[in-house]
């Protein structure tokens, strides 16, 4: 499931958007937890009992701020989320 | 003065305040069958930040549903809507063999056995109303709007949220519902009644959209007019979050608002593509979609043991 976690306002649109499939069987021994210096992510079990990253729900409606420290102005080429995990799961719409 | 002419003129001095918002609350249940009967009997709550809705699905079939305003807190609103529907049928609790709460209070409801999220629930409950062919599900609730991909047997692919702001919900149209003074189950047939269609209103806040609508008003805009240019706004909106996910053949629109068509048929505009029809209320899916799930929970473990 590619599960979008974010918002859409009058600057843009700010989604992570995550690959859950890939979360089951985590290849990169759940390296999204720590990665994120603001502590973003989360393991649940979700409505099919898999247990998959998500975004908290507190964070889901400031992530154009939240990131901005991984994202300086000028655009980015890596973040430490997108890196740490290396099965792919983790994309940024912004 | 006598006392009947006394509270005659006190009920004219503060005539009851209209509420043009308020929608048609309901129970329905199948009278031609008897729950008595079921060998399971499952029941999903959805308590959303509107309305809140208690669905009973006896051997995998809908049976009954009560819908109605969500209260003050979310434990009692999932009592009422349960209560509102077993008093009718002659019902007990302990009749049910298992129940799942849903919406954003699902958490809160007492007696459930399991919290699944409405995003899980609303596909469910449309692969259950609109066919295995539904695959783009668009949930236009009370203060969200979502939008969800699934699978033929109704399991989620991909879904998309959109809880920043309640424009283009069910809350916006009780807002202009009320602004207009027209009751809001007509909205959508007068949002057709005009010689042009507007543009649609700008403001994709509810709070802006109202001083907007009202701006109209003044500039010579009939209501009929004002009306269909919100529909416009509502249905340009829920489209752009359709957009990001896509939409494939297989359009189901479930929540309050699907019940506007005035929204629903703009939407299908804009996309070109006609949603599939159903002959069950809209309003239920998450419910509807949380007692299935309680029922393929029960099968398993019927299995199991
Ligand atoms: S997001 Fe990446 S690192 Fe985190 S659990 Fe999923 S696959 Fe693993
Ligand atoms: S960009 Fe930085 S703050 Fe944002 S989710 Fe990734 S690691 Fe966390």
């Amino acid at each position: 499931m590619i599960a979008n976690y974010g918002y859409k306002d009058g600057s843009g649109e700010y989604y992570i958007s995550i690959d859950t499939d890939k979360c089951i069987d985590c290849a990169a021994d759940r390296a999204c937890l720590t990665a994120c210096p603001k502590n973003m992510f989360e393991i649940i079990t979700d409505d099919y009992d898999d247990e998959v990253a998500w975004v908290k729900k507190e964070c889901t409606r400031t992530l154009a701020y939240s990131c901005t420290e991984c994202k300086p102005a000028g655009g980015y080429t890596s973040l430490p989320c997108t890196t740490a995990c290396t099965p792919g799961a983790i994309k940024h719409s912004w | 003065m006598n006392a009947e002419v006394a509270a005659a003129s006190v009920a004219e001095a503060a005539p009851e305040k209209k509420e043009f918002w308020r929608w048609q609350e309901n129970t329905v249940w199948d009278e031609n069958k008897d729950w008595r009967d079921a060998k399971i009997i499952t029941c999903g709550i959805d308590v959303g930040s509107v309305s809140s809705q208690a669905v009973l699905v006896c051997d995998g079939e809908l049976y009954g549903y009560n819908s109605m305003r969500t209260g003050n807190n979310s434990p009692d609103s999932a009592k009422n809507a349960l209560q509102g529907i077993m008093d009718k049928i002659g019902m007990k609790l302990e009749d049910i063999n298992y129940v799942v709460g849903t919406g954003y209070g699902r958490v809160n409801v007492p007696f459930a056995h399991k919290a699944i999220t409405e995003i899980a629930c609303h596909a469910r409950g449309a692969n259950y109303m609109g066919g295995n062919k539904v695959r783009t599900i668009l949930d236009m609730g009370g203060q969200d709007c979502k939008a969800i991909h699934c699978d033929e047997k109704g399991k989620v692919t991909n879904f998309l949220m959109n809880d920043k702001c309640a424009a283009g919900t069910g809350r916006g149209m009780e807002v202009i519902s009320d602004l207009m003074q027209i009751p809001i189950a007509e909205l959508g047939p007068r949002s057709f009644d005009v010689d042009v269609e507007p543009e649609a209103v700008s403001s994709i806040c509810v709070v802006f959209a109202k001083s907007e609508a009202l701006g109209l008003l003044k500039a010579g805009y009939t209501k009929n007019k004002v009306i269909a240019a919100y529909c416009q706004a509502m249905a340009e909106r829920v489209v752009s979050l359709l957009e990001r996910i896509g939409v494939e053949e297989g359009f189901f629109i479930t929540g309050g608002i699907a019940k506007n068509p005035g929204v629903v048929k703009r939407i299908e505009r804009i996309l070109g593509i006609k949603q599939v029809e159903t002959k069950i209320d809209s309003q239920i899916a998450g419910a509807l979609g949380a007692a299935l799930f309680g029922y393929t929970l029960m099968q398993k473990q019927a299995k199991a043991a």
